[in-house]
């Protein structure tokens, strides 16, 4: 499905300038903003930056020439136009093992009408995707848990939260980077390192990435 | 060779045209928030574009060098000195091994910017060495003793270059991408008004006070990517217009985009005056 306009009619991406060198496109949710930037990053839009987000694309750093190669382009795409290059291959998926201990536990069972070991059940069967990154360099957004499931953030954030730590906000799962003030609700913590600026790949969970969560 | 720092003043980071493209990993670009004042400095000393320099934010710096090289000093203004003795802003300057350079404090602007031929040669990270504040991408920023190697010097200094410096006036902004989220008159009111600098301003983003822009929406905006010079409008209605260490991902509506050839003038207003804006 393209973007669905008031009529309920798909059509092409709607795209709003930002400033004289970047694009936003609105897409109807995170799986397709992933999908539209992976496509670009494949079929080679010259984009300093490709930002996927909750519902928009972010394409910052564009020429005259490579805006209008963008509309052009555009017009023809649909979320499930194939990607027919390496970089499109998903790759592994990366396991993330936790120790199921966070003070939230309890919480989110109440929520989700079920006990802690639902959750933990819940939580490690689910196919999660990183949709998008933000917060904190390494900080991806995983996506796969149905909006029923959603669960509020804290009114006020606490003020440290460890790196590692395994939480959920909204329908999203995340995993914190570095030690850091924080509102989502904790579920465990991980010994796996999100974010090293030394590595080839330094975010572990990069846009794209497949995601399971395993027992420690 | 390398320099040995004395004192840093309020904020000293290295800094060059930072690191674009990984926007996507929530890495924020960071680089020299005045870039005309840091490409000056770089080749007024004879250095490439991308050589790192010192930002100094509102003076206070003091280092020795343990070898001879060409350095200069550019952006807000400030007394230089080389061991008590005056020297000039933005002209090359010759430091002797074992002299010691001090960057006073500003009389005007905030960010002061320090080259030396061959560039500050401190390890990359992510392809860049900029320093961004806002995660702490880049090298630690800079401490008193903290030893700052420098490269091989590549070019000569250039003493006859004499640019036209930009012209200080409006912010010129481009309308979009949210302007749907405020009332219609909200362009009119950033454009027509007098905006005061708040003490909070800093790298990440330059926080102003003035006629509140009025918004129609008040719903949550999902998160979305930011660009440099995005003019982000919180619940309060008071701008922040988005520097080099914005977050990459913001989920307030943004008014309107700053020229990006205007926004120097952002690395050097100080709490307490004024910018104006104008549409582009």
């Amino acid at each position: 499905m393209g973007a669905v306009d008031a009529t309920g009619q798909t059509g092409p991406v709607h795209l709003r300038p930002v400033g004289p060198r970047a694009l936003l496109a609105d897409v109807a949710d995170a799986s397709e903003a992933l999908a539209l930037a992976t496509w670009a990053r494949t079929v080679g839009i010259a984009a300093a930056d490709v930002v996927p987000a909750a519902r928009t694309v972010l394409l910052d750093g564009l020429t005259a020439e490579a805006a209008d190669d963008l509309r052009a382009r555009l017009a023809h795409w649909s979320p499930q136009s194939p990607v027919d290059a390496p970089e499109a291959d998903p790759g592994p998926v990366v396991e993330v093992p936790v120790v199921y201990d966070g003070v939230d536990l309890a919480l989110v069972a109440d929520r989700w009408g079920t006990d802690v070991e639902g959750v933990v059940a819940r939580h490690t069967g689910t196919a999660f995707t990183a949709a998008f990154c933000g917060f904190a360099p390494g900080f991806a957004y995983l996506a796969g848990l149905p909006e029923e499931l959603a669960v509020p953030r804290l009114d006020s954030p606490r003020a440290a939260v460890p790196a590692g730590a395994v939480a959920l906000a909204g329908p999203w799962c995340g995993v914190y980077p570095t030690a850091s003030p924080g509102g989502w609700r904790l579920l465990g913590r991980t010994d796996a390192v999100l974010w090293d600026a030394e590595r080839e790949r330094p975010a572990l969970l990069a846009p794209g990435t497949r995601v399971r969560f395993v027992r420690a | 060779m390398s320099l040995r720092v004395l004192a840093s003043g309020a904020l000293t980071t290295v800094q060059d045209l930072g690191r674009p493209g990984l926007a996507h990993l929530g890495v924020p670009r960071a680089g020299a928030l005045d870039r005309p004042a840091a490409a000056l400095a770089n080749r007024l000393v004879g250095n490439a574009a991308d050589a790192a320099v010192l930002e100094v934010t509102l003076g206070g710096l003091v280092v020795t060098t343990d070898a001879g090289a060409w350095v200069a000093v550019t952006g807000a203004v400030c007394p230089v000195d080389v061991d008590g003795a005056p020297r000039g802003h933005a002209r090359p300057e010759w430091l002797a091994a074992g002299s010691r350079l001090s960057i006073g404090t500003t009389s005007s602007g905030v960010r002061s910017y320090l080259a030396v031929g061959g560039g500050i040669a401190v390890a990359p990270v992510l392809g860049s060495r900029a320093t961004d504040t806002l995660a702490w991408v880049g090298p630690p920023r800079v401490e008193p003793g903290t030893r700052l190697p420098v490269g091989p010097v590549l070019g000569r200094p250039a003493p006859h270059d004499t640019p036209r410096p930009p012209r200080a006036g409006a912010l010129r902004v481009h309308p979009g991408p949210r302007a749907d989220w405020f009332a219609p008159h909200a362009l009119t009111t950033l454009c027509g008004s007098t905006y005061e600098v708040g003490s909070a301003s800093n790298r990440i983003g330059l926080r102003l006070q003035g006629p509140p822009l009025e918004r129609v929406r008040h719903d949550e905006l999902p998160s979305e990517g930011m660009v440099l010079g995005a003019v982000q409008v919180p619940p309060d209605g008071q701008p922040v217009v988005f520097l080099a260490d914005h977050p990459p991902t913001g989920g307030y509506p943004v008014l309107a985009v700053v020229e990006e050839a205007d926004l120097w003038q952002c690395a050097q207003v100080r709490p307490g005056e004024t910018v104006r804006f104008t549409r582009a």
